[in-house]
């Protein structure tokens, strides 16, 4: 019996908004190894969907990762001609867009036609899934009006897209690591039961889908974790075997570090009980995983162990709560702490019936604080003699959040003495909540392109 | 037994990095070295955790155990002020957390001091 041989999966992005040069020195090393590759690109946060959501209310034709043209251009060519398949969620709200948009940018380089599958069903923003929702969510559906409900589906269209040819999947939301599982499940064509290796392609997946992140990004701490060439980090890529266990490496030269203290930092990301790892696939279990170096800037995960799926997939759903406003004011030299603290009880009392008021005096405590800013209350480092006051709040009635914005610049004559640097900001707000659905609520597929394209033409 | 030891904070003993998911925080607690694990077991412990994260009003914080990989992973339940989408915070994804936590006193015995990283 012959096994499958690995497959490569490099992955060039782990956020909207991440480096855009960065995938092309993993194409050039995809290509040198010379296996079946694929390219991923992790691109939807959380709060990701709904922003796209806003743009594509906008304008129809919008709504996927704004930076589709930067992340792609660099990269397509050599994709199409090395048989690289290309699988992101970078089609966020509107991933038919992303796809048509991702043709007419091959037409444009003067490329072949690629083959674009479109994956579908995690959208449950529709007036058909409403009454799911608010079964779902209960007392915790708000009353403001809905901006975007998307379910984490899962790898299983994207694995069935591949096997169907297509060059290109273009997702919305999708579980994080289905990015790097779909295709394992084309590749070596496991059972969707086969729960061990589904769990180990899983957490390969968990490794990649924050980028560099397991690379050395967000890592370095000088004199207790040193990354050399943080300005030309490489990207991971990870070769999954047969038995679903990894090796992590990046492009040969380029900036950044593996070793088992970065794939340990990023094995433990954004996880909460490490023997369920929660996704639309598979629960995984790490207690049971071995992280180990091999080589330079090579690291092992292997024995991640694996149970059944849960029986739901999980939802989010993003709602217009009102608007943000916050305002900053600098303050410096003698008594800097005193005349900020004084210039924040005057914005207190000012915006008393606006609703609490956070405060922050960036230079003493920019982020630590809670929301109460009860801290303020307390003996504060008067001796800092440059410090920056930030306000924020949060309101429903957009003029109410405005008078945050004029009463921070009021300062100017109105405030204590010397205060400078006044930058004001107002945006709309976007409240987040989350439920489970049963998993047969949400139909899933996928579909090619051209094919969509000939059923809407009668 | 008299044996003398001194205080430091976490981050000679462990490494972290923070992730968030609404209004909960993981703060992975990684050993330097696998010598410094059973200290870690000892006194990087959930109510120790609560103490040093009091001001942030932890409504439960629970710790998990990753002995083969000398690892912790703290999760703490409402420390975001409601999360990405609710918090007034610069920083609302609470990022910053894991240098907080890595301030935390431990107390070493001679005997492990060679692991220590970085200090005097």
């Amino acid at each position: 019996m012959t096994e499958r041989s690995s497959l490569m999966i490099g992955c060039a992005a782990g956020f909207s908004g991440d480096r855009t040069d960065a995938a092309l020195p993993v194409v050039r090393e995809l290509i040198a190894r010379g296996q079946a590759s694929v390219l991923i690109f992790e691109t939807l946060a959380e709060r990701t969907l709904a922003l796209a959501q806003l743009a594509r209310r906008g304008n129809p034709d919008l709504g996927y990762e704004p930076l589709l043209d930067e992340l792609l251009t660099p990269v397509l060519a050599l994709c199409l001609a090395h048989r690289i398949r290309i699988v992101s969620n970078f089609g966020a709200a509107n991933p038919l867009g992303a796809a048509r948009r991702i043709r007419a940018l091959a037409k444009e380089l003067g490329l072949r036609r690629p083959r674009i599958a479109v994956v579908h069903g995690d959208d449950v923003s529709g007036l058909q899934h409403r009454a799911l929702l608010e079964r779902s969510l209960g007392r915790a559906m708000p009353c403001e009006p809905l901006v975007s409900a998307n379910a984490y589906i899962g790898a299983a269209p994207i694995a069935e897209a591949l096997v169907a040819g297509a060059d290109i999947v273009v997702c919305g939301r999708v579980a994080d690591p289905s990015l790097v599982l779909g295709p394992a499940l084309a590749h070596f064509g496991w059972r969707p039961d086969d729960w061990t290796r589904l769990a180990r392609a899983t957490m390969a997946g968990h490794l990649l889908e924050c980028g560099a992140q397991v690379c050395g990004g967000y890592f370095a701490d000088p004199g207790y974790k040193d990354v050399a060439g943080l300005a030309s980090l490489g990207y991971p890529i990870a070769e999954i075997d047969d038995s679903g266990d990894c090796t992590i490496s990046k492009p040969e030269g380029s900036g950044g570090r593996i070793d088992e203290r970065t794939v340990k930092e990023q094995l433990l990301y954004e996880l909460h009980d490490p023997a369920a790892y929660l996704t639309p696939d598979v629960v995984a279990d790490i207690t049971t995983a071995r992280v180990r170096q091999i080589g330079p800037d090579r690291v092992r995960l292997e024995g991640v162990s694996g149970h059944p799926r849960p029986p739901t997939l999980k939802v989010n759903a993003c709602f217009e709560t009102g608007w943000f406003a916050e305002g900053e004011i600098s303050y410096a030299g003698a008594r800097a702490v005193a005349r900020a603290r004084l210039a924040a009880q005057v914005l207190q009392e000012r915006l008393a019936d606006a609703g609490p008021l956070r405060v922050d005096l960036i230079g003493v405590t920019s982020v630590l604080g809670d929301d109460s800013s009860r801290w303020l209350d307390g003996p504060l480092d008067e001796g800092v003699r440059d410090v920056r006051l930030r306000v924020a709040l949060q309101q429903r009635d957009r003029a109410q959040a405005e008078r945050l914005v004029r009463e921070v610049t009021a300062l100017y004559c109105c405030g204590p003495a010397g205060g400078g640097g006044v930058r004001t900001a107002i945006r709309p707000r976007l409240g987040m909540v989350s439920c489970l659905v049963p998993r047969d609520a949400v139909s899933v597929g996928h579909a090619m392109v051209d094919e969509l394209r000939q059923e809407t033409q009668p | 037994m008299n044996t003398s030891q001194q205080t430091v904070p976490l981050y000679r003993l462990a490494h972290s990095r923070t992730g968030d998911k609404g209004n909960r925080s993981n703060i992975s607690v990684i050993a330097w070295h696998p010598a410094l694990w059973d200290l870690l077991v000892e006194q990087v412990t959930e109510a120790a955790v609560a103490r040093h994260f009091a001001a942030r009003q932890p409504s439960a914080v629970r710790r998990y155990l990753l002995p083969q990989l000398h690892a912790m992973n703290f999760v703490l339940d409402d420390v975001l002020d409601g999360g990405v989408n609710d918090s007034l915070n610069l920083d609302s994804h609470g990022k910053a957390l894991s240098f907080l936590m890595l301030d935390l006193p431990v107390a070493v015995p001679d005997a492990l001091r060679t692991h220590l990283v970085g200090g005097p």
